[in-house]
């Protein structure tokens, strides 16, 4: 039995690694999982860089601002794999929420336009949204969605809070809205500051949300264990997408030495059933977290592509040479060599134009066919990695 | 001689920003400050300009610092990443200790290494001292917990205190479990009895 140390930060999408140590899918490997509560973004890197992990839980576009030197230089970090699409809310303090249901705003959460021209409406002078990290897919979304909206950057703060910290951040008015991971929304909700306005998911279909990311070197020099960890994460999130496994999944994840909070506030973001303000309103929202249907797990090289492609256009790199740079960090290669054993549906092609799948779609596969996810956005961006510079 | 540093340690428990900053002047007349409160930590730091800032390397505030790292503009004299540039070594030693630093861009890497060294040093010492204080109040805490079980058993089967121990150590082997859990557990269960 080989130990890999693994960081997470505390969130529902640090499920598949909990998972994978709890429900035996590691130890199926030959793994033993000791699994290391992070308390910031940065340290998962610098721990990582360190090499005092092996692995860590990560927010895809971090890997990408390593890759275009806009992180401190450590060694070359790969992702590996995708652990999550979506678990990310927008949320508006109490205040903005009265002033969007004032203008007729429903809460319907599943509504990307008529929630962004509400806001619009609702909001005077500049909007303060936290967000938990400056390389994020929260920022990504809130920029993308907004612009679209018809709110302009410069009417935007985006003020990075970690992700435990972003209710008290609305209590202090700090902020007065956050996009963040389940299940730091709803616990803004059940403190009576915050309700929610949207799912990541309403703004695109699809946004990729956490990283299993691993030092290249040990990817490649540790081959094997790699693939083992990489088989053991893949089959506990094909285990979490099982609506019976909900339930379950909440109540390890909860226990104290994870995310020490109520199963039952955890578990919402693992159905789907969000509690989306103080009055008690509920709202369904199916596929609100991924962790494994519809190819979730395949890191596109193409996503590597889009993010580098936002964060050249905002730190004045050439947006096509971070594209290339970028998805040299995605590694398809290592995807595919590693998970077919285990049976993994594996795409013909390893790039393709995002945004383009309005609904999820049967295409042809290594072997057979495969499902692959809708990943629309709300306006029809599409993005096509070989059309960028 | 060279100008004095501005050095700013953002740590909320005094108990262990205290002997840091110690550290720090000891390693020169540079003027050190602590920010204990997190909220507005972006402004606090950025209207401070300090050259160095030491964090610990799990304070979620990190992320903030970070923000800040990459925003600063070259006019805006930044307080850049990190200190990654120097010195391998020693940005292992610093992560292993605990620590993250961010450094002014430009910054030379001798003036760097005696502050860091400080700061490293004061880290160990203070994680040692709460691991050993840590581990005391628990061996305290389960001796007082044994001794309120042997309590119960002595009164409840009429034993004597060596008899009860001996019983408490019998069930611990057999289950496999330790004594204090073992202990735990009668306690509780007792209690719930209303004995």
């Amino acid at each position: 039995m080989t130990t890999l140390r693994l960081g997470y930060v505390p969130l529902i999408d640090a499920a598949p690694l909990i998972v994978a140590q709890e429900l035996g899918f590691a130890a199926e490997e030959g793994l033993r999982l000791d699994l290391v509560r992070l308390g910031a973004w940065a340290q998962a890197r610098d721990m990582l860089g360190a090499g005092m992990i092996e692995a860590a839980h990560m927010l895809v576009p971090m890997p990408v601002g390593q890759a275009l030197g806009l992180g401190p230089s450590l060694p070359p970090m790969d992702l590996v794999m995708f652990l999550s699409h979506g678990g990310q809310v927008v949320a508006v303090n109490r205040d903005l929420e009265q002033r969007l249901r004032d203008r007729g705003h429903d809460f319907a959460f599943n509504d990307a336009r008529a929630a962004g021209a509400a806001l619009r409406q609702a909001v005077t002078g500049r909007l303060r949204i936290g967000v938990p990290f400056h390389f994020s897919t929260q920022s990504e979304l809130v920029r993308h969605w907004l612009a679209s909206c018809g709110l302009a950057a410069s009417m935007l703060d985006l003020v990075t809070v970690p992700p435990p910290m972003m209710a008290d951040a609305l209590a202090r008015g700090e902020v007065e809205a956050i996009c963040v991971g389940e299940p730091w929304a709803s616990v803004s909700v059940d403190r009576g500051l915050a309700a929610l306005l949207l799912p990541g998911t309403a703004i695109w279909a699809s946004p990729p949300e956490k990283g299993l990311v691993l030092l290249r070197d040990f990817a490649d020099a540790r081959e094997q264990e790699a693939g083992a960890l990489m088989r053991a994460v893949w089959r506990a999130g094909r285990w979490l997408d099982e609506e019976g496994h909900h339930g379950t999944a909440a109540e390890i994840i909860s226990r104290p030495a994870y995310l020490d909070l109520p199963p039952e506030l955890v578990e919402r973001g693992l159905t789907g059933r969000m509690t989306v303000s103080a009055r008690g309103e509920i709202r369904e929202t199916p596929g609100f977290v991924s962790f494994n249907e519809g190819a979730a797990s395949f890191p596109w090289k193409s996503l590597a592509a889009l993010f580098a492609q936002r964060l050249a256009l905002a730190h004045g790199l050439d947006p096509q040479d971070a594209g290339v740079r970028a998805m040299g960090h995605f590694r398809t290669d290592l995807y595919r060599r590693h998970l077919r054993p285990a049976g993994a549906p594996l795409p013909g092609a390893s790039q393709r134009i995002e945004g383009a799948l309005s609904a999820d779609r049967t295409v042809a596969a290594e072997r057979g066919s495969m499902i692959l996810r809708a990943d629309g956005f709300f306006d029809g961006m599409t993005f096509d990695p070989a059309a960028v510079g | 001689m060279s100008k004095p540093l501005l050095i700013v340690v953002v740590e909320p428990d005094p108990d262990r920003a205290q002997p840091i900053a110690e550290g720090l002047r000891d390693t020169g007349q540079h003027d050190v400050r602590i920010i204990a409160e997190q909220s507005g930590l972006a402004r606090k730091v950025a209207e401070l300009r300090p050259d160095v800032v030491l964090i610990d390397i799990a304070n979620p505030s990190r992320d903030v610092l970070e923000e800040l790292a990459l925003a600063s503009g070259p006019s805006e004299r930044p307080v850049a990443m990190f200190v990654d540039r120097s010195d391998e070594q020693l940005t292992r030693a610093a992560i292993e200790a605990g620590i993250s630093a961010y450094v002014v861009d430009g910054l030379r890497a001798e003036r760097i290494k005696p502050i860091l060294d400080a700061a490293i040093a004061r880290f160990h010492i203070f994680q040692q001292m709460r691991a050993e204080l840590a581990a005391t109040r628990a061996a305290l805490e389960e001796r007082k917990i044994i001794d309120r079980a042997k309590a119960l058993l002595m009164k409840a089967r009429g034993l004597d205190e060596e008899a009860a121990y001996g019983l408490l150590r019998k069930a611990a082997m057999d289950q496999g479990k330790r004594m204090a859990d073992i202990a735990q557990q009668l306690v509780m269960a007792a209690g719930l009895l209303g004995r």
